[in-house]
This record gives structure tokens, sequence and C-alpha cells, in this order.
């Protein structure tokens, strides 16, 4: 009889023994970030978007700082120019610095976005989540709200607010549309928590004495934290289109302060005379919301634990 | 089916009362339709004032004023309640909100569902090809106008149309109408020429709403198709020896456009919102100016005129999915 060959025989306790060189190739360690973060790598339109994405976050807050003039009206600023060194973006007939506009208008306009995404997030998860997991009667009062709050067009409601709290700011555009943006969201989650809570897991946490709240926060809302950031990226999309759509229709943000969907407004009679004061506003909601969208599918590739590591 | 679908209105009518009635206690609070009067200068009477309130019904609590407009029971004089076909008096002088909003409805119609049908068409054909040949250039093209199309914002792309349209009239002899839904003389024309001149009236702004619209259906049903494609069934069919063509028609795209058919039913919604931006800008007499021109006027009832017929229209929209639900999807039934 041979003795078996035991490789920890004569190590302490403690130690390990060093892996075999073929075994080290197949098992690296990554933690589940690490997955994450190499996935979206993977996705070239996402990475670009999201540099993109973040050049422009530069851009509206921090170019103000440098940045000679601002969005407001200069006597030293000439009459209706075309772009040039001085004015990259044009001026306005009434003398003020498209691009200082610009960036003040990204900078509202993307406040606005991501208050939006917070609320609508935080408000459609914990709405969902709820019901969800309650089910029943609770479930079917809480989605027949989400029903209301979706046969009302979502126009109507901020336009009607924004008519009531006139001399609109940033932060209250934002309030509005996100106090009744959270609808899709919690239906999404809803979706979710109704398999997940008939899991195993969640019985282990009530047996350990979880409550519903323990359950509902720590166990169930963290498991749908994927859709819910990819949702927040829809969410952000579309609330900086409605956004602008208000201020265009004169319910939004007010002059003298000025947002992208604002400027576009003014400029909608100057298409061929003076396009300068069209296109480069519109040029920016698009590529934000472009941006935008692609890094949440670049997010959504990323976070779906069934993807494989290698992309088609 | 018909027990199905008579279920479905019960449960939705208690959906739009209360749709209803949050509406109205917002544009109630929102602001006061006398405003302009009080403050009018020269001051107007106070008995001026109390009379117009009265017509009104602004003399009476948020409460009773929502009963009456949704019954009309109660010391009125007759021109109130919507379950008696009655609009309720406007702000807007001597507007008679019922008539309105019918010469209106039909204009806003036209638009919403030629732009919603267009819409859907572009979207299924545009997936199903983005989805057969996937990876490819076309689908790439196609991916990224979509995303475009999404990102787009609605009056941003109605001005750029308009104004291409303009240009296109003056330098390519086109004739497209760049201003309202019919031209001024259309009441004096008759058959042919009234047709054509609703067409050319239509078509700028159906395209900015079909190009906004048809983008997030079109990369469903790319999704759509795709899980279809790759399914067990699909494979046995082609395995059966089926030519291409019935594989597609009858078993992969009979499938693939059910999750569709949902979202046809929030495109007719997502259209009415993008009705309101796009007769702004091609300055519509629709129902979408006349929102924002009755939100102006702290208009109460005309607002609810609004819900009202949009809230029938999304509401029959999903009816009208579910039921097509049932057309595709044979497991389905309705009893």
């Amino acid at each position: 009889m041979t003795e078996l060959e035991r490789p920890d025989v004569g190590l302490e306790a403690g130690q390990t023994l060093a892996p075999r060189s073929a075994e080290a190739i197949t098992t690296e360690e990554r933690t589940q970030l690490q997955m994450i973060v190499k996935r979206f790598l993977r996705h070239k339109v996402a990475v670009a978007s999201l540099v993109m994405f973040v050049l422009i976050v530069l851009f509206a807050f921090a170019g103000p700082l440098v940045w000679k003039y601002d969005h407001t009206i200069n006597r030293q600023i000439p009459s209706d120019q075309p772009p040039s060194w001085d004015h990259p973006f044009g001026t306005t007939r009434a003398g003020q610095d498209v691009m200082g506009q610009v960036m003040r208008g990204t900078q509202q306009t993307l406040k606005v976005g991501f208050l939006v995404a917070l609320l609508a997030t935080g408000i459609g998860a914990t709405w969902g989540a709820i019901a969800g997991f309650y089910r029943g009667r609770v479930d079917a009062i809480m989605m027949r709200i989400v029903d209301v709050i979706i046969v009302i067009p979502i126009l109507v409601v901020v336009l009607v607010l924004a008519g009531f709290t006139r001399g609109t700011t940033w932060f209250s555009v934002a309030l509005i549309i996100g106090l009744f943006g959270w609808t899709s969201t919690a239906r999404v989650v809803r979706g979710m928590v109704l398999s997940l809570r008939e899991q195993e897991f969640v019985e282990a946490s009530r047996a350990m004495g979880a409550g519903d709240g323990r359950i509902i926060f720590r166990h169930l809302l963290p498991n749908t934290a994927g859709v819910i950031i990819v949702d927040a990226t829809l969410v952000i999309a579309s609330a900086i289109l409605v956004e602008a759509a208000l201020s265009f229709l004169g319910f939004g943000i007010q002059i003298p302060d000025t947002s992208l969907g604002l400027l576009i407004q003014n400029a909608q009679t100057a298409v061929f005379t003076r396009p300068w004061l069209f296109y480069i506003p519109g040029f920016f909601v698009i590529l934000i919301v472009l941006t935008i969208n692609f890094i949440g599918d670049g997010l959504r590739d990323a976070l779906d634990p069934r993807q494989q590591m290698v992309r088609r | 089916m018909l027990v199905y679908v008579l279920r479905r209105l019960v449960v939705t009518i208690p959906v739009l009362i209360a749709a209803t009635f949050f509406t109205f206690v917002l544009v109630d609070v929102s602001g006061d339709p006398l405003q302009e009067l009080r403050f009018a200068v020269p001051p107007v009477p106070e008995e001026t004032i109390q009379a117009r309130a009265e017509q009104l019904y602004l003399d009476r609590p948020t409460i009773e004023r929502y009963w009456l407009w949704l019954t009309g029971v109660g010391n009125t004089r007759g021109d109130i309640g919507i379950l008696q076909g009655k609009w309720g008096p406007s702000t807007q002088g001597a507007m008679d909100i019922g008539q309105e909003i019918s010469e209106r409805f039909i204009i806003t119609l036209r638009l919403v569902g030629a732009a919603t049908l267009f819409a859907l068409g572009l979207a299924v054909v545009t997936g199903v090809i983005s989805a057969v040949k996937q990876y490819s250039i076309t689908d790439n093209v196609l991916t990224f106008f979509g995303f475009l199309g999404l990102a787009m914002p609605t009056f941003w792309l109605a001005a750029l149309i308009k104004e291409a349209g303009i240009w296109a009239n003056q330098n390519l002899g086109t004739n497209f109408a760049t201003i309202g839904a019919t031209s001024p003389l259309y009441y004096r024309m008759e058959g042919w020429e009234a047709f054509m001149d609703v067409v050319l009236h239509l078509v700028l702004p159906t395209l900015t709403l079909m190009l906004t619209g048809y983008a997030a259906i079109s990369r469903y049903q790319r999704a759509s198709m795709l899980e279809v494609l790759n399914s067990d069934y699909i494979r046995l069919a082609r395995a059966k020896g089926l030519r291409n063509r019935v594989v597609m028609r009858r078993h992969a795209l009979r499938t693939a456009l059910i999750p569709v058919v949902t979202l046809a039913a929030l495109t007719v919604s997502a259209a009415l919102t993008g009705a309101v931006i796009t007769e702004t800008v091609f300055r519509w007499r629709g129902l979408g100016t006349f929102l924002t021109q009755s939100i102006a006027e702290y208009d109460a009832f005309a607002v609810m005129a609004f819900l009202v017929i949009s809230g029938v229209l999304v509401v029959g929209a999903n009816l009208v999915a579910d039921l097509l639900y049932g057309v595709l999807d044979p497991r389905i039934r309705y009893d």
C-alpha cells in the first residue's frame, strides 16, 4: 500500500499552500465590484459616454469659474455675433455670451436631472418594495394609486403645479417632476420583490428574527440595486427632457436664470438667421441624454450577473 | 370577453375619478381665476366680482365644486355635471368648453392617431431588421438612430422640422404647411381639396411625433425578437425545413409582438403629451394648446375636460392592447 499524498501534511495551522501553476491561472479572484467594472469597461460606447458625460459636468460646474462671461446681459458683449475666438458659441441680440448661457443652462438642467433621479428612485423603490412585500390589499391599494398617477399625463400635473409656483427655480421644477415621476420605478421594483420575497434567504432572515423593515431595506432592496441604478439613468434622461419641455412652454425655470430648454425657446425662430443660438443648446440636451442612455446601457450589461465575461 | 371588458371598465372608473379629483384640487389651489378682476385698474365693482364668482361656482368649497362638476346634482344653473354631459363654465370669457373640446378633439386625434400608427409601423420594421441582422452595420446604424430619437427633445425636433419644411417650400417647391391644422379657407373646401389640405398640414407634425416616439418601441421590438429567435421552437421550426419567411412571420414575429403591444398603449399617452408641444410649435388649435391656455387662465373645468378626454383615450388604448394580447397569444383567454 502506498501512502496517499497529502499536500497539507506538515503545514502549520492557518498556513496555506501556494496554488499550483495551473490553478493559479484559472482561479483569479475578483470581487463583485471588479467584475462589474471589468464588464462595464468592455462596453466601449458606454465608456466613451462616461468620459463625455464627466466632461459635460465639468464644463457646467467648473466652467463658470474659469470662463470670463456668465449668462447675464453684459454691455461689453457685442450683439448677434456668430461664433468666434472671443465668443466660441456666439452672442445673443441682447448681448449675452452663449457659452456662458449654455454653461449655466447645462448646470441647471443637470441639477434637475440628479435631484429628480434621487427623489424618483427613492420614492419609487420604497413604494414598490413595500407593495410587493406585503401583497394582498396593501399592494392593491398602492398600485391603484400608481395607476391614478399614470392616468394623469405628467405634463398636466407638472404644468399645473409649475403654474402654482410661478417664478420657478430649478429646485421647485425638480421637486415637481420627482414627486410624480417615480411610478415606473415602483412598478419595476414591485415586480422584482414579488419574486425575491419567495426565496430562501428571506425565509432565513425571518427565522433569525428579522422584522419586516429589516427584510425590505436590508435584504430585498439591495437585491434590486442593479435594476434601480439602470432605471435611475432612464429617469435622469427623461427628467431632463421634461424640464426642457417645461421651460419651452414657459412653465419651467424663469428668466433671469436660464436652462437649455429656455435657450432653445428663445432661439426658435433663429434657426436660419442665427443658427448658433438654436443648435448649440439643442446639441447639449441631446448629448447629455444620449450619454446617460448609453451609460445606462453599459451598466445594465455590467450589473447583470447572467452576463458572461466575454462580450460577443 | 364582453364580461372581461366590462370588468376592466368597472375597475378603471375609480381610478379615473381619483385622477380627476386629484387634478381638480391641484388646479383649484394653483391660483385664483378672478385675480385679474380683483386687481384691475380702474377697480371693478365688488358686485361684478361676486357675480362672476357665483357664475364659476367659486363661492363654494372645493369638495362641493368637484361634486357639482362630477354629477351636477345640487343647486346649479344646469350648466355643470360631467355625468350629464355638461362640462361646466369656463373662466375664459364666454367659451363653451364642450363645443371647443369637440372641435379640437378631431384635430388632435388626427395627429395622435397618425403619429402612433406610423411610429408603431416604423418601430416594428426597424426592430425586426435590427434583431435579424444582430451586430451588423445595419443594426448598429438603426440602434444609433434609435438612441438619437430617444435623446431628442420634442420641441427642438419640431422647430427643426418646421424650419426644414419652410426651407423645402422655398427651395424645392414643396407645399408643406407649417402653421395651423388646416388652412384659413378650409371651411370652404370640399372632397379631395379638403383632404389634401389636412394631409399637407399633418406631414411635419406627424413626422416630429413619429421620430420621437418610435425609438423606445423599436428597442423593445429588437430585444423581444432576439429572445424569440434564440428560442428552441424557432430552431425546431427551422429543423422541420420550413421556409425562412414562414418561420419569421408566423412563428417569430407573432410572438415577439406581444410585449410591444403593451408599449403601444403607452405610445398613445406619450403622443398626447408630445402633441401639447408639437401643437404649440406648429400653432395648431388642438387639445394640447387648449390645455396650456387653460392652465394659464386657471380654468379648472377646462383642464378637467382635457383630463377626461385624455384619460378615456389612454384607458381605451390599454384595453385595446389587452384584447390584442388574446389575438396574438392563443394561451391567453378572457373569461
